[in-house]
């Protein structure tokens, strides 16, 4: 076991781990961000990257070199593993790798999502014997050869279009009618303007065949039933991804398809533990907002970090009893407490303190003891709560609470 | 590890007793890029039972192919001269390749 404890460990080093590695140490929190590979992410298997804004001739790997370069010149430290599993203690978060065991007061998932499989026939033994998924790996073999291409979303026409850089003919399988694409019109345009792409139409994969490597797929048009078979060399397919967050089930809340769900602060269902990039549950995958979403998770990490650290120093550290006041701006009854609450506490002097919390910017305290309503009034000794006093009351019911506990 | 090409693929490997490993990878593939560190660790481990060696597929297209080797990684195990074993794509990890050469070579 590592011995060290982290402010903020960072699960994958794609975009959306880089930036959150950007912001955290920038913030001089202690940053380890954990990688199995090389960092990048997918972004990095993607040679064509036109839509960062500031650099319209960059590419995936000089680009996603840049966010590594960058956080690593902030301090963040790279640890070479792949995560197993995740557990949430009361104290810290536990990362067990392949490697070793990290221990974090915060962790950020951001393991990204990879490319999903299409299950047809063929598509399994064929693997690496010109079933690919990855353009930039594999373009080179394909040379003046003939490739299919599986999907119509910006994924798979731009790879079409890089591919033909290589490539004698690229044939690209679209389930639509005749002329639609998913994939953004400049996308569509180039490809219909280039003359090495060819388009079936209405059409899906039914199987891959070959000798020892691929010769020939079977295609189905799915409006007759009608089977045709088509030569060529290679089969690219980009038909979405699915998100690699299989060690964080029954850990953090997530949807049927494995995508974390997570609040506008990027926060999961568990306190401390946050997610960003493509495994989270989201509108637009890209590097911009996987960007986005570490800038934001590493600042609310900071300030729960913060927030905990100031808890526990003020109320649950404190050798004298602790009351603590529950309040926010919407509850007059709240902010009369607050008077109240301080005038009792002022005739004990050193032997009571009074810490306030607005349960608008910090609901996490309140829900963790379990307070639904405004005033509440905790009274914490050695940090446990042993008195709860709901609603508006008398300075006498304080004060005949805190005579109990004050020495 | 050893450079291979079409000049000294088949001396080196296909007429070579005894144990061999022939990684393919290319410098524009990450992946690739991301598991040579490994196995250059594993050649320092094995190297004295095992001859490692690597192909760059790019600039050795033909050859690759020839070896069916169409995407990268990949990894290929040859004893005697007989491709014994190969680990492709997801499957060419550090874990995996250093169990395989314990399986097939007895190590």
């Amino acid at each position: 076991m590592n011995q060290d404890l982290y402010d903020v460990i960072i699960i994958g080093g794609g975009p959306a781990g880089l930036s959150a590695g950007i912001y955290a140490s920038r913030a001089r929190l202690k940053t380890g961000l954990i990688e199995r590979g090389r960092t990048g992410g997918q972004a990095a298997t993607t040679e064509e990257m036109e839509n960062y804004p500031g650099f319209p001739e960059t590419t995936g790997p000089n680009l996603m070199d840049r966010f590594a370069e960058h956080a690593k010149h902030f301090g963040t430290e790279f640890i070479r593993d792949e995560v197993v599993a995740l557990e949430s203690h009361p104290e810290f978060k536990l990362i067990r790798g392949k490697k070793g065991e990290y221990r974090s007061k915060t962790v950020i998932i951001a393991v990204g999502a990879e490319p999903r499989t299409l299950g047809v026939k063929g598509e399994g033994q064929f693997r690496g014997k010109g079933v690919s998924y990855c353009a930039t790996c594999d373009a080179d073999f394909y040379t003046d050869l003939d490739v299919v291409i599986i999907g119509n979303g910006d994924a798979a026409i731009e790879e079409a279009l890089y591919l033909t850089k290589f490539v004698n003919k690229a044939t690209i399988i679209v389930v639509h009618d005749e002329g639609i694409l998913d994939a953004t019109k400049i996308i569509q345009e180039r490809a219909f303007a280039n003359p090495k792409i060819e388009f079936v139409w209405n059409s899906v994969l039914e199987e891959i065949r070959g000798d020892g490597i691929v010769e020939e797929v079977v295609i189905k048009n799915i409006k007759n039933g009608e089977l045709t078979t088509l030569e060529c060399n290679g089969v690219f397919i980009f038909v979405g991804t699915v998100p690699k967050t299989g060690f964080c089930q029954g850990v953090v809340e997530m949807d049927q398809r494995g995508y974390i769900r997570a609040s506008d602060l990027m926060e999961t269902s568990v306190d401390g533990i946050y997610v960003v990039g493509d495994c989270r549950q989201k509108y637009l995958r890209q590097v911009v907002t996987a960007a986005a979403d570490g800038a934001i998770a590493a600042v609310a990490a900071e300030k729960y970090l913060h927030e905990e650290e100031g808890f526990r120093e003020q109320v649950l550290d404190q050798k004298v009893p602790v009351l603590v006041n529950f309040w926010n701006v919407t509850h007059e009854d709240s902010m009369a407490m607050i008077g109240i609450v301080e005038d009792v506490a002022a005739g004990y002097g050193d032997r009571a303190k009074v810490v306030k919390i607005d349960t608008y910017k910090n609901q996490r305290v309140a829900r963790r003891y379990n307070v639904t309503q405004v005033p509440t009034l905790l009274c914490f000794v050695g940090g446990q709560v042993v008195e709860t006093i709901q609603g508006k009351v008398e300075a006498s019911v304080i004060k005949q609470a805190l005579d109990k506990v004050v020495k | 590890m050893l450079e291979l090409n079409k000049e000294n693929f088949e001396a080196e490997v296909l007429q070579h007793g005894g144990a061999v490993l022939v990684d393919f990878w290319s410098p524009k593939c990450d992946p690739c890029m991301a598991l040579l560190p490994d196995v250059e660790a594993l050649a320092e481990k094995y190297g004295s039972q095992v001859k490692f060696c690597k192909v760059n597929a790019i600039e050795n297209r033909r050859l690759s192919i020839a070896q069916k080797v169409l995407g990268l990684p990949t990894i290929l195990l040859f004893k005697d001269g007989e491709r014994v074993a190969e680990l492709t794509k997801e499957e060419a990890t550090a874990e995996n390749i250093e169990a395989k050469l314990k399986e097939v070579f007895g190590l």
